[in-house]
């Protein structure tokens, strides 16, 4: 039965603690033992909070036995990229430097919420080093592997994330999204991520990136899942200084609205050059399912893209600068270039890359006056090889490791919710399709992606292995 | 740019901002400097009125 509690919803687990089909304590041990059976293989997790798990679980089962009520995510196991505080142990955000700080005192505002909701924490999660990555590669701590294939990358940074749900390690985790970094390994991966808003979620504990473009949000195998976790996670937060005052706005109550007289569109020009035909046949198979016809042009969407390069670069290197300075040999030296080569960028361009992005935004606005959603792909290829350094996009051969992100950046530039949703391939590998709503309208986007659940053409394909 | 002109700057720059820099990270970092000036130089390029502000403090 272990294996079958590891691979439920969220949904079920809670429904079949609440009816005493099992208890909390069996999903679990079941997780746990998944964990100590496959992580030696995946690398997903670098610590696991087995004891605090346990402890949680029977609290849950004792509560139950008592007849109190069970929040919305009982029993439900997760984990969550280790640049998010868990007490008692050094928030790492994947560097080998951050082991020398001392350990978290408390909890991140989000795992506080989401137990508060009943999910058990189980672990913490790999992750590209500082999340300056797209691979899911780490020097220090290897690589996290995907489950569909460990041969290839799980996509970064929050490859842990990725591939720790994809393998049923747990029924849902936390990323981060600074360029990307949720919907890249929920494509490689095959799972469904949300990048909400920009400051719709507190980012409070969390180990900062680049301030003006950080993001944090929920992986899961299910839509449902993933709702039910955002929603557990929403609401203002003092202490994360962009965290909207706006007051939750509940998804699971809007799922089911159906897509009704939803205007939806495909984006055009830079998100077709530089996909491989299997991204744009995942994009073709969401739209035909969705009817969608039309064809919208993000403008300047190549500019976009540059402009949320350059303010990582600069944004990114200021926030390491001491670091740089006092151990920058302690860096993974692919980190490490990036970084320095980011404090050297003259400061009037990144002004100038901030001021495009007012520009960018008001257009993109403008877009969503005409339509409400625009599905793109979320990578440009299924999930490359671990090691891979190079890529053809559009016939030509470019660095890997930057580019993965191509179709993401220009999103999460301004602030765009969006929904990542697997679409399992006849290779057997997954790739993503974004669902982008205007700001704010992460219940849009959730909607659209519930009836592509329910047309059957995405899903979280189970890897043939596990 | 070419090599030697990124090369000065990535040299003058380090010290500038007292980031150690070792010979051998030197090409590293010259390829990402290059790749983030063609970049920042693509929006810089981009036409924008005078009297729009920076987003430097984001919101949605």
């Amino acid at each position: 039965m272990g294996d079958d509690l590891a691979w439920l919803d969220g949904t079920a687990i809670t429904a079949g603690i609440f009816d005493g089909s099992f208890s909390a304590r069996e999903v679990v041990e079941a997780t746990l033992g998944r964990i100590e059976r496959y992580d030696t293989t995946l690398n997903s997790f670098t610590a696991v909070t087995a004891e605090r798990a346990l402890a949680r679980a029977d609290a849950i089962d004792a509560a139950r036995a008592q007849g109190a009520g069970l929040g919305p995510l009982a029993g439900v196991p997760f984990a969550v990229k280790n640049l998010i505080d868990i007490a008692g142990l050094p928030t790492l955000a994947g560097s080998k430097i951050n082991r020398e700080r001392p350990a978290a005192s408390r909890d991140a505002t989000l795992v506080v919420r989401l137990e508060e909701a009943g999910a058990i924490l189980v672990g913490a999660l790999n992750m590209g080093e500082y999340a300056y990555d797209f691979t899911g590669e780490n020097i220090h701590y290897g690589p996290s592997r995907n489950p569909h294939d460990p041969a290839r990358m799980t996509g970064g940074s929050s490859g842990g994330s990725g591939g720790a749900v994809a393998g049923a390690l747990a029924t849902f985790a936390l990323g981060s999204d600074t360029n990307g970094s949720i919907r890249v390994p929920a494509s490689f991966c095959g799972v469904f991520g949300l990048k909400p808003t920009f400051g719709r979620l507190s980012r409070a504990g969390s180990f900062p990136f680049v301030s003006s473009l950080d993001h944090l949000g929920p992986l899961a195998r299910s839509l449902g899942d993933l709702a039910v976790a955002y929603d557990a996670m929403q609401g203002h937060d003092p202490e994360d200084p962009v965290c909207t005052a706006r007051p939750a706005e509940p998804a699971i109550a809007v799922l089911d609205e159906g897509i009704g007289d939803l205007r939806i569109a495909v984006a055009g020009g830079y998100f077709h050059q530089g996909a491989f035909a299997e991204a744009l046949q995942a994009v073709g198979q969401a739209a035909r399912a969705l009817g969608a016809t039309r064809e919208v042009d993000l403008p300047e969407a190549a500019r976009a893209r540059a402009a949320a390069y350059v303010i990582t670069a600069a944004e990114g290197a200021a926030m390491h600068l001491d670091r740089l300075r006092d151990a920058a040999e302690s860096f993974d030296p692919v980190v490490r270039d990036r970084l320095i080569a980011g404090a050297l960028m003259p400061a009037a361009l990144v002004v100038r890359a901030h001021k495009f992005r007012r520009w960018f935004q008001a257009q993109v606005l403008e877009l969503f006056q005409q339509v409400d959603v625009i599905l793109a792909p979320a990578t440009p290829c299924v999930a490359p090889v671990i090691g891979q350094q190079t890529i053809m996009l559009d016939g030509v051969e470019h660095p890997l490791r930057p580019n993965i992100g191509i179709f993401t950046q220009p999103i999460s530039f301004i602030g765009l919710p969006v929904v990542a949703l697997p679409v399992p391939l006849p290779s057997g590998l997954p790739i993503g399709v974004q669902v982008i709503a205007a700001p704010w309208r992460e219940d849009i986007a959730l909607r659209v992606a519930r009836a592509l659940e329910l047309s059957g053409v995405v899903r979280s394909p189970q890897p043939p292995e596990l | 740019m070419d090599e030697a002109d990124l090369d000065a700057v990535i040299e003058a720059g380090t010290r500038l901002l007292r980031i150690p820099l070792r010979p051998e990270w030197l090409t590293g970092v010259r390829l990402h400097m290059a790749t983030n000036l063609r970049l920042a130089h693509l929006v810089a390029d981009f036409d924008l009125p005078d009297h729009l502000d920076p987003a430097h403090v984001f919101r949605a």
